[in-house]
């Protein structure tokens, strides 16, 4: 199974390994990639705020104030600078580090694709954010971002006339300046959150909190670079030179070099060209998602449990439209099912032990593997098993391949997502005869589907509906999260599991045969 | 791991992120200019003569037309590309020809361009034509000037005085 994963993910795993030894998969950055660029956006505006106050938006008066931040008021102004700009460079680091991951785990295609295809030009308005935030500095570094930002707007044909040339000696007018003040200031950030309230609007249940113990340590490792390498300027802007060398933020600015090799408008075609990529990457190739899950009214009570469970804001609750007593229905979006059957595990009604019927009806099902079938594949597997101490294992299609574990006193089922297990079927592959219950899936934290292994817990614990019930024995389950690349792992939980079940087998056996 | 005991390694994920962060931000440094040279830069906003001249409408022509639209003169919008080249001690670093932007090439030209050289005396000789009609340049400036290591020489144009001027 190893040998399949393909090298991006490996690698990727690899790095989230490393993350899970340091800090632990509740603190792990890779699974907080987007909570933790809004937090450095915190820090940007605060600290933007402050610098606000003392910054004089004039081409006569920019440079000066600055400096007056940087080191009269180095205490407290040159600290904010610096958070200001590297809290800036943090976001761009951990907006790569999430585009690579949903690349690397394949979840920018499907029902995903809205997300990612409105999270590549947020990504440029974050860019072109940091362009004009070095502009204000109006600083040698500043009039080199200007010159050439405006010979990039001089190709392009809604602008009339050529801005370069405001940038000559005596051509120079604070209009520009104050344009670019008020689009960092506030027209760009107040575009940015459009574009991110767009970017999670097909989410549910979306995050923007870093967890507390990520947060305080990116602002006080900000904060101990921001004390050791404080931010500082380069000589005032002096339209009459070209400065020999520029310490360029590659974060930002690092399309601007290939001006000086090549024309503005290759320059543009790169850009839009490796954009637009991106943009249509979903498509290249589109992912097949099986069929949205339907819901049999028949079978639903209205309570919106799935409505509430679904991770993509697929199922809505509606007034009820057959005439039964209840007064709510739900409804599902085919266009934004993922097609995880997490819905499944939401609803009270997918319980095997209903025997009413002949064939296991629930209310939201999955219509290419029912509820029914799991069923039926549950007592087959179980009638088959075999040996001392027979093991369950439910496994989730997108995390490791739990085939390979099938052995006589093994049986196995793996489901679209580890959330898609209703509790009640672990009571009942207990019931039927089985000594322990394994349940694997994605790693903590990481689902594949977001939410499928929290819901998981959380029922397990009783925290959410469907609880796992009381009266299911705790000790003959366990719940072990294990990545594609985590077999051995898994082996080794699989065997020591064994080991507790039987040892719980002999410790009741063993009143019985002193009686 | 216990929580304690995974604070060194955190320390030491925070410390590499914020290296990667101070880096990158100010670092490699690009070098726009070697040691002792210029720029200089031809930078003009102009428009071309109109590419066709005027003419004097006769009065049968003038009766032809609506009241409203009786101008004696009928004036063709398209305006001439305008072309420039500059040549430093006789070698040519620019050497461009715009065409009239616009949906009839009826308006003017803007023109930004830069050329490195090495500081020290040049003679700059800068031609330009704004007109079909004529054959060579329409405008030529000759000057002999002294550059200092980065500075930034400008060359503009008035049209108004159609002429060349340093800046």
């Amino acid at each position: 199974m190893n040998a399949r994963v393909n090298p991006i993910k490996r690698s990727y795993l690899l790095l989230e390994d490393w993350f899970n030894v340091s800090f632990g998969s509740g603190w792990n950055p890779l699974y907080h990639l987007g909570t933790l660029t809004f937090f450095f956006f915190w820090v940007v505006l605060v600290s933007g705020i402050y610098l606000f106050v003392f910054f004089d938006t004039s081409t006569a008066g920019a440079y000066a104030s600055v400096e007056y931040l940087t080191h009269e008021q180095w205490y407290i102004g040159g600290v904010m600078r610096s958070l200001h700009r590297y809290a800036s460079d943090a976001a761009v680091i951990t907006i790569l580090l999430h585009m690579f991951r949903e690349f690397a785990l394949d979840r920018y295609r499907g029902i995903r694709w809205f997300s990612w295809f409105t999270g590549v030009p947020t990504l440029w308005f974050v860019i072109t954010l940091g362009i004009t935030g070095y502009w204000l500095v109006w600083d040698e570094l500043g009039l080199y971002v200007a010159i050439y930002s405006a010979q990039l707007m001089d190709t392009l044909p809604v602008v009339s006339g050529s801005m370069a040339r405001d940038f000559l000696s005596g051509q120079l007018t604070d209009r520009l300046f104050t344009l670019m003040a008020f689009l960092h200031l506030l027209g760009q950030p107040v575009l940015l959150v459009i574009a991110l309230w767009i970017h999670v609007k097909r989410l549910s249940h979306v995050e923007v909190t870093a967890p507390r113990g990520l947060a305080i340590g990116s602002l006080l490792a900000l904060l101990v670079l921001s004390l050791l390498a404080p931010a500082t300027s380069h000589g005032p802007a002096d339209l009459d030179k070209v400065p020999m060398v520029l310490n360029l933020d590659w974060f930002y600015l690092n399309i601007y070099p290939l001006l000086d090799k090549w024309t503005a408008g290759q320059v543009w075609m790169l850009t839009t060209g490796v954009t637009l990529l991106l943009m249509i990457l979903p498509w290249l190739p589109p992912k097949k998602t099986g069929p949205a899950a339907e819901v049999h009214l028949d079978q639903c009570n209205g309570c919106g449990q799935c409505a509430q469970d679904c991770p993509f804001d697929a199922i809505t609750v509606q007034a009820r439209s057959d005439g039964a007593r209840w007064p709510s229905e739900v409804v599902v979006n085919p266009d934004q099912c993922a097609a995880c059957g997490i819905c499944v595990g939401s609803c009270h009604s997918s319980n095997p032990f209903r025997r009413s019927q002949k064939t296991l009806e629930t209310g939201i099902d999955m219509p290419q593997y029912p509820i029914d079938e799991i069923r039926n594949r549950v007592d087959t597997a179980l009638a088959q098993l075999a040996g001392n101490t027979k093991i369950m294992v439910f496994g989730c299609n997108n995390a490791v391949d739990v085939a390979a574990l099938q052995t006589p006193d093994t049986a196995v089922l793996s489901l679209f997502c580890a959330g898609m297990l209703p509790p009640t079927l672990v009571e009942y592959a207990l019931k039927q005869g089985t000594d322990g219950v394994l349940i694997t899936g994605c790693r903590s934290g990481d689902c594949y589907y977001r939410y499928g292994n929290i819901w998981l817990d959380q029922r397990f614990s009783g925290l959410r509906k469907p609880i796992l019930r009381q009266r299911a024995e705790r000790d003959r389950i366990r719940v072990f999260r294990a990545a594609v690349t985590d077999a051995a792992r898994l082996d080794r939980e699989l065997v020591a599991f064994r080991e507790t079940v039987a040892a719980l087998d002999s410790a009741r056996e063993a009143p019985n045969a002193q009686a | 791991m216990p929580r304690l005991s995974r604070f060194p390694l955190q320390a030491l994920n925070f410390a590499l992120f914020m290296l990667l962060v101070w880096y990158f931000s100010a670092a490699p440094p690009y070098r726009l200019l070697m040691p002792g040279q210029a720029v200089v830069t031809v930078a003009f906003a102009h428009a071309g003569e109109r590419s066709e001249p005027c003419r004097t409408l006769s009065a049968e022509e003038l009766a032809a037309l609506p009241p409203n639209m009786r101008t004696p003169m009928e004036c063709p919008r398209e305006r001439s590309p305008v072309s420039v080249d500059l040549l430093i001690d006789a070698e040519p670093v620019i050497d461009e020809v715009l065409t009239a932007p616009g949906l009839y090439n009826d308006l003017g030209v803007d023109f930004y361009r830069s050329a490195t050289v090495r500081a020290g005396e040049h003679r700059l000789v800068i031609h330009m034509n704004d007109n079909v009609r004529v054959e060579g340049p329409t405008h030529v400036h000759e000057e002999t000037v002294t550059l200092k290591p980065s500075q930034r020489l400008v060359i503009n144009f008035n049209s108004d005085t159609g002429k060349f001027f340093i800046q």
